[in-house]
């Protein structure tokens, strides 16, 4: 292993940098909440803060596994078309006549097949999970338009709508929210306290070592793909809730939304760091910020422009103050900097090989 | 002074022949299992094998194939360019738009879109190697932010094909040497850019940073230049691909070239570019455009409804990893066995 | 340390949002109470008072299935002249693509805004349902216009065509343009889960079971879903896939301008030809060189202008969008009245056929 002659790396500690990134978000939440005052009488009231969590929940949802996967090394673009297949296949079944306690749970266990399929193919496999999810991603909206065609079903008992649209009652509080809350509350604790989330974190930092050290790396991916896709699966059974249409295209262009919101979150995309509460506020961040511009009025092109420079700037930010902090410490203790640092902004990967077992 | 890429460590440079041969396996199948599958699918539906169906899908994979090539260079150095398709969509409704209004003749039209292109792939890899941004995370605020000008640019308005020049979208079915002039194009550019990666300085660069770039940072090779190159060379190759689409669709407005990356970078994968960088070919790449379009109209043509097309597609796609993971791990055995022997 | 400080940073941000529902306004209604089956709620809302109810000085919120397809801004011109004439603001919102999940957040904030009617298409009729019940449950009118929304989620749907009346149109035209009225005939359409289109295709279908037809035969439908990529490659896959093929008959605009253009490129103008629902504008090409002889639609801006002009009437209360209602709109219909007729449907009028004699006077 070239440890010694490995380029700077942007290696952080779980803790440490990402804290720092969380204060900020903080910070963008409020001056965001009072930004959004300032535009509209209407954007500090109940109502629409229970519309602009909403709108955005099933996209929450699938974010908090996506952080898990994205901390261990791996990417899950294939999220959005198990939603759809989920929809979809939750049309089909309803309009076969299969009860929902029965259908819901089955689409869970699709979902969950799904995943295991990326996970085997990636961690048994040794295939790049950019390309295998991306594989799926076409895979599984094809299998959703084979089951449903272009048809819609939307008949679906009150009940079921109600958690999709409704709120808890006596409250305002949108059903979807709680469960992202829940899950949030849940992965949280995996995460940042069990040994589970240690290893997590192992195997994104270095899953040569982590292998070397006993931590089973595929079977550990393996779990996290399956839990991505069998949550993938329950926003989407959310999202036809919400709509009361299971539609086979249900879900296009949320994976962008998902990994968007993870990155802001403070989320390394090559693994190795990142927190639960960064992404609960990456979402919150997101969901006021898009709502205040449409209150304003501002158009969706402007807020396209304004989403993608937030996510550039969510990572030039933290590497341009970690070099600049490198660079007054260097200057402090008299040394040049290193030779040939890496300019892709990328590190090494370990090969493959390592990663079996 | 000796050639750094020369001086490389030998298992790379072992490695970097067999994958040659290896890719040159690649185009040869894919090339192969048309030839079969083309076959089959004229027993079926005899209009496939005629020569307007398939100057059609031709015509339309070059367009990719083009938007490929450009990938391919990015993702041989171990990156990703997500914002393709913004910028093609860009370009096609800046081009269009300027024709319409009539401000430019339409050679000056292309040029600009060209360099438009160019110029949007200078923004990424300014991002990617001066802010040292992650590939993948610059890209995808890109494709986001190029996406919003266009719209932004485009409003609700959509540019007709009778807003162009009579006779500027009859290029697209206009032919040279008795070939589409698209597939001309398209050919002319792998060809230029395979001289390019084979034969210059610049070119074993590329391949020597997605191989491995620790190796190459202490050979000293630029690796911030030779990533921003391929950036800025994607970018340009998605203007060429951006001017095509105006030709070959003519209506254009602001969600033009949605949805193509996926197609683009599917068919660099497909034609045997490996994700990690440092192997594969660009003529690999327009081949897995052309297949992937092949695909397409067969399914069109033996009569599968349109919703079996994605399946797929996605089938196809974890194929052909599929492959390429075990004839990597089959090279790799077989240098092993030749070491210890 | 991070699990204290992670806690810390949630709590904050929890506090931050419990800190604004309790500050919630009086007026302000909820809105995410209503569940997709519940009746249409009375005119009369209790406590919200939508924006200024009186003659002139509404707030209409335009909300078309996206804003880029140029259908919507010919008829969002319609929609801004009645403003003009009536005095009012209108205000263009909607998603970058055709998406029924990007319209609700809105239809939403249209909502929060209090805005007096909302005019919308619907990308799927069941999704927008549930957020539209609340909008009037708020007290705004809800006027429909182009792809209707479910029935009960809106006040009044302005339909732009007698549904019937253009299943016919399609089927005579394709009928017109086939040799002897014989031979393979196919259909390009939008989304395949479009209501209007899907509407129009069935009744087409309907119509060439009559006798007169006989002599059709539909070999295929293929979606284009209003992408003009998509519905270009649709068009070159069945020119190859019927070589015996007659007519093209897409009902949207975006489909018919592509087969037009895919039957040109190839040179098969002769041969076959191309009709359905287009833009006067965007056809004049076509019927001159004798692709696209007889083509139809109907006036784009006159559906916006009424529209508008419903959404106004129903604010200020001069009409209540009631089965049987009858009102006169000065500029339009020739100074016929309107009737609304089932489910709160206004037919704008029948569909307008064009072809080399007249298609020059129209500039849309």
């Amino acid at each position: 292993m070239s440890a010694s002659t490995a380029p700077v790396v942007r290696r952080r500690s779980p803790a440490g940098g990402l804290l720092r990134w969380e204060s900020l978000l903080v910070v963008a939440l409020a001056g965001l909440v009072v930004l959004g005052n300032a535009l509209s009488p209407f954007f500090l009231t109940a109502g629409n803060f229970a519309n602009l969590l909403s709108a955005l929940m099933e996209v929450a949802i699938m974010a908090l596994p996506m952080t898990l996967v994205i901390i261990a090394g791996e990417i899950d673009l294939s999220v959005e078309s198990m939603a759809g297949l989920a929809s979809s296949l939750l049309g089909f079944l309803w309009m076969n006549g299969v009860p929902l306690w029965l259908a819901i749970p089955l689409v869970l266990l699709v979902g969950a097949l799904g995943g295991l399929l990326n996970g085997l193919l990636i961690a048994r496999g040794g295939l790049p999970s950019l390309v295998v999810t991306l594989g799926t991603l076409a895979l599984f909206r094809g299998m959703a338009l084979i089951v449903l065609g272009p048809d819609g079903v939307s008949d679906f008992p009150t009940a079921f709508t109600a958690f999709g649209f409704g709120s808890v009652p006596g409250t305002l509080i949108p059903w979807p929210f709680v469960v992202f809350v829940a899950m949030a509350i849940v992965l949280a604790i995996v995460l940042h306290r069990t040994w589970i989330g240690r290893q997590v974190y192992a195997i994104g930092q270095n899953s040569g070592a982590a292998r070397y050290s006993g931590v089973r790396v595929a079977r550990v991916k393996i779990s996290l793909f399956v839990l991505s896709g069998l949550v993938s699966a329950l926003a989407g059974i959310i999202l036809t809730a919400r709509l009361n249409t299971a539609r086979a295209d249900a879900g296009t262009g949320l994976t962008l939304t998902v990994v968007t919101i993870v990155l802001l979150g403070g989320v390394n995309i090559f693994g190795g760091s990142g927190t639960i509460p960064g992404v609960v506020l990456a979402v919150l961040v997101i969901a006021v910020m898009q709502n205040a511009l449409r209150l304003a009025s501002v158009t969706v092109q402007v807020q396209a422009i304004a989403l993608g420079l937030l996510l550039i700037l969510s990572v030039v930010i933290p590497t341009s103050a970690h070099q600049a902090k490198s660079a007054f410490d260097r200057a402090r203790a008299g040394r040049p900097p290193p030779a040939g640092s890496v300019g892709q902004g990328e590190r090494s990967s370990p090969t493959k090989e390592e990663e079996q077992g | 002074m000796p050639d750094p890429v020369v001086a490389m460590p030998n298992a790379t440079r072992g490695r970097g022949s067999w994958l040659s041969a290896v890719a040159r396996q690649r185009e040869l199948s894919l090339l192969a299992i048309m030839f079969v599958l083309g076959g089959m699918v004229s027993i079926a539906a005899p209009q496939f094998l005629t020569s307007s169906n398939l100057s059609q899908v031709a015509v339309q994979a070059s367009i990719i194939a083009v938007a490929a090539v450009g990938e391919a260079l990015v993702i041989l150095t171990r990156n990703v360019d997500l914002s393709v398709e913004a910028t093609i969509g860009l370009v096609a409704y800046a081009v269009a738009r300027l024709l319409e209004l009539k401000a430019v003749s339409p050679i000056e039209a292309m040029v600009i879109g060209v360099a438009l292109g160019l110029v949007l792939g200078l923004v990424n890899g300014a991002v990617i190697t001066l802010f040292k941004v992650p590939s993948i995370v610059a890209t995808l605020g890109t494709l986001s932010i190029f996406r919003g000008i266009d719209y932004l640019v485009a409003g609700s308005h959509q540019v007709p094909v009778a807003g162009l020049p009579g006779n500027f979208t009859s290029a697209s079915s206009g032919s040279f040497l008795g070939l589409p002039i698209f597939v001309v194009i398209a050919f002319v550019i792998v060809l230029v850019g395979s001289a390019l990666m084979r034969s210059t300085r610049f070119g074993r660069q590329l391949y020597a940073v997605g191989s491995n770039p620790e190796a190459a940072a202490v050979l000293g090779i630029r690796s911030r230049l030779v990533v921003f190159t391929a950036f800025a060379l994607c970018g340009m190759l998605a203007g060429v691909a951006g001017v095509m689409w105006v030709i070959e669709y003519g209506t254009i407005n602001g969600t033009a070239a949605t949805g193509v990356v996926l197609s683009v970078v599917a068919a660099v994968v497909v034609g045997g570019v490996n994700i990690f960088g440092g192997s594969g070919s660009l003529a690999g790449a327009a081949i897995g455009a052309l297949f992937l379009g092949f695909i397409a109209n067969a399914l069109i043509l033996v009569g599968l409804s349109q919703f079996w097309l994605q399946a797929i597609y996605g089938l196809v796609i974890l194929g052909a990893v599929s492959a390429d993971a075990l004839i990597l791990r089959r090279v790799q055995q077989a240098t092993i066995e030749q070491r210890a022997r | 340390m991070l699990r204290t400080r992670g806690r810390l940073v949630t709590l904050i941000a929890a506090t931050v949002l419990l800190a604004a529902a309790c500050s919630s306004s009086a007026t302000t209604a909820p809105v995410s109470a209503a569940p997709a089956t519940a009746a249409p709620p009375s005119a009369a809302a209790s406590s919200a008072a939508p924006a200024s109810a009186a003659a002139g000085g509404i707030t209409v919120g335009y909300l078309p299935k996206d804003i880029v397809n140029n259908y919507f801004a010919a008829a969002k011109t319609g929609v801004d002249k009645a403003a003009g004439e009536l005095g009012g603001t209108v205000t263009e919102v909607g998603p970058p693509t055709a998406d029924a999940t990007l319209q609700i957040p809105f239809i939403q904030d249209l909502t929060t805004k209090k805005v007096s009617a909302i005019i919308v298409s619907a990308d799927d009729k069941d999704a927008v349902a549930p957020a539209l019940q609340a909008a009037m449950a708020a007290g705004i009118k809800v006027v429909g216009f182009d792809s209707s929304p479910a029935v009960g989620a809106y006040n009044v749907f302005v339909n732009q065509v007698d549904f019937s009346g253009v299943g016919v149109n399609l089927a005579d035209w394709a009928c017109q343009l086939a040799p002897n009225c014989t031979g393979d005939i196919a259909i390009l359409s939008a989304a395949a889960t479009a209501t209007n289109q899907n509407a129009w295709i069935a009744l087409m279908k309907t119509t060439l079971q009559l006798p007169k037809y006989k002599g059709l035969n539909l070999v295929a439908t293929v979606y284009g879903n209003d992408d003009a990529a998509t519905s270009t490659t649709q068009a070159q896959g069945l020119l190859t896939k019927y070589p015996n093929l007659k007519v093209i008959v897409a009902p949207t605009t975006v489909g018919i301008l592509a087969a037009a253009q895919v039957v040109d490129a190839a040179g098969k103008g002769a041969t076959v030809k191309v009709t359905g629902l287009g833009f006067p504008n965007d056809m004049k090409p076509f019927v001159k060189d004798g692709t696209s002889p007889v083509f139809g639609l109907w006036s784009v801006p006159d559906l916006g202008y009424l529209s508008y002009w419903i959404a106004d009437k129903l604010a200020t209360g001069e009409i209540k969008g009631t089965v049987g209602e009858t009102f006169t709109v000065p500029s339009l219909n020739g100074g016929k009245p309107y009737t609304i007729g089932a489910d709160n449907t206004v037919i704008l009028g029948p569909a307008f056929q064009f072809d080399a004699t007249n298609v020059d006077q129209f500039n849309f």
